[in-house]
């Protein structure tokens, strides 16, 4: 058994992604250097990872946002950028959990969507019932399970 | 601000949505960088040493397999520190092997069971329930600051 030695102890990442029709990843890390004061960087295709104490990059996230509020998301991550366990460079294919995002990636246009009519009607917006979400399975009919048993029988 | 679980634990939107309302998720990536922020024993890839299915003697029991409590380990303690949930019902995304699958069946009845407000959704499938997932879930995380009634 090997001595483990964490790296970047003490800090945070976030994944910033963007999906907006007026900012490429590339825009957003251009500007999101131009504020990060000592935030580590590393531009992805999708969009950014930004590494550092937490109060900075709460600050630089917060920040971020205000590009294009709609359209920029934001999630924490567990690794540092480029770690040998998780970064592509080392695995090969793509990395693991990259594509539970690419799926909700598909969904980001109808969030942005939501955002900004939910803004724009404030209070007004329609709220589904939540009790509908959570549907029963129908119950088998205890006549229909008797057929059953009986055809399986004969 | 409150603590809110997110379902998938791992999901982009909840944890985006959750934030930008003002609360704090607590998804898989808080319990994962707790553990590789942690001094010990090499144990790749994600630091779960063997401790860890010890640790989930505490939500599951030991007739369980390891690698459920192990999984559980992580998300344990985030459910015990959640005020609130938001799950979403049909995440295909949340798939794995036996170990995950149980283990999220495991989080999902741990939730209900908790007594925490819960708000239970499905993903959109066009703009306009994009805009009923949003507004659902601002209502539902505006009604945690008071007091934690949903």
């Amino acid at each position: 058994m090997a001595a483990y030695t964490p790296g970047y102890a003490g800090t945070v990442t976030k994944y910033v992604f963007v999906e907006s029709p007026a900012m490429t990843p590339g825009e957003l890390a251009l500007r999101a250097y131009e504020v990060s004061e000592g935030v580590l960087i590393k531009e992805t295709c999708f969009g950014l990872q930004v590494t550092g104490q937490p109060e900075a990059v709460d600050r630089l996230i917060a920040e971020i946002r205000t590009f294009d509020p709609t359209h920029i998301f934001v999630k924490d991550r567990g690794f540092p950028p480029g770690d040998p366990r998780r970064c592509r460079a080392n695995l090969g294919g793509a990395r693991p959990g990259y594509l539970g995002h690419e799926r909700e990636f598909r969904i980001l246009r109808y969030i942005t969507r939501g955002l900004e009519e939910v803004e724009r009607r404030g209070e007004e917006a329609e709220v589904p019932e939540p009790a509908s979400v959570r549907e029963k399975r129908p119950v088998l009919d205890i006549k229909r399970l008797q057929e059953l048993i009986e055809t399986e029988e004969s | 601000m409150a603590k809110v679980f997110i379902y998938p634990a791992t999901s982009l939107i909840l944890s985006d949505l959750v934030a930008r309302f003002g609360h704090k998720p607590l998804g898989a990536a808080l319990g994962i960088r707790e553990r590789i922020q942690t001094a010990g024993v090499d144990s790749p890839p994600l630091q779960i040493t063997p401790e860890e299915p010890k640790r989930g003697l505490r939500y599951a029991a030991v007739e369980v397999p390891a690698g459920v409590r192990g999984r559980m380990a992580i998300y344990g303690p985030l459910i015990e520190e959640a005020e609130a949930a938001v799950i979403v019902t049909d995440a295909d995304l949340a798939f794995g092997c036996m170990g995950c699958a149980r283990t999220d069946e495991l989080i999902l009845f741990s939730l209900r069971q908790s007594g925490i407000p819960i708000l239970e959704l499905k993903y959109p499938t066009n703009d306009e329930e994009g805009v009923e997932f949003v507004a659902a879930i601002k209502k539902f995380l505006a009604g945690l600051d008071d007091g934690g009634e949903a």
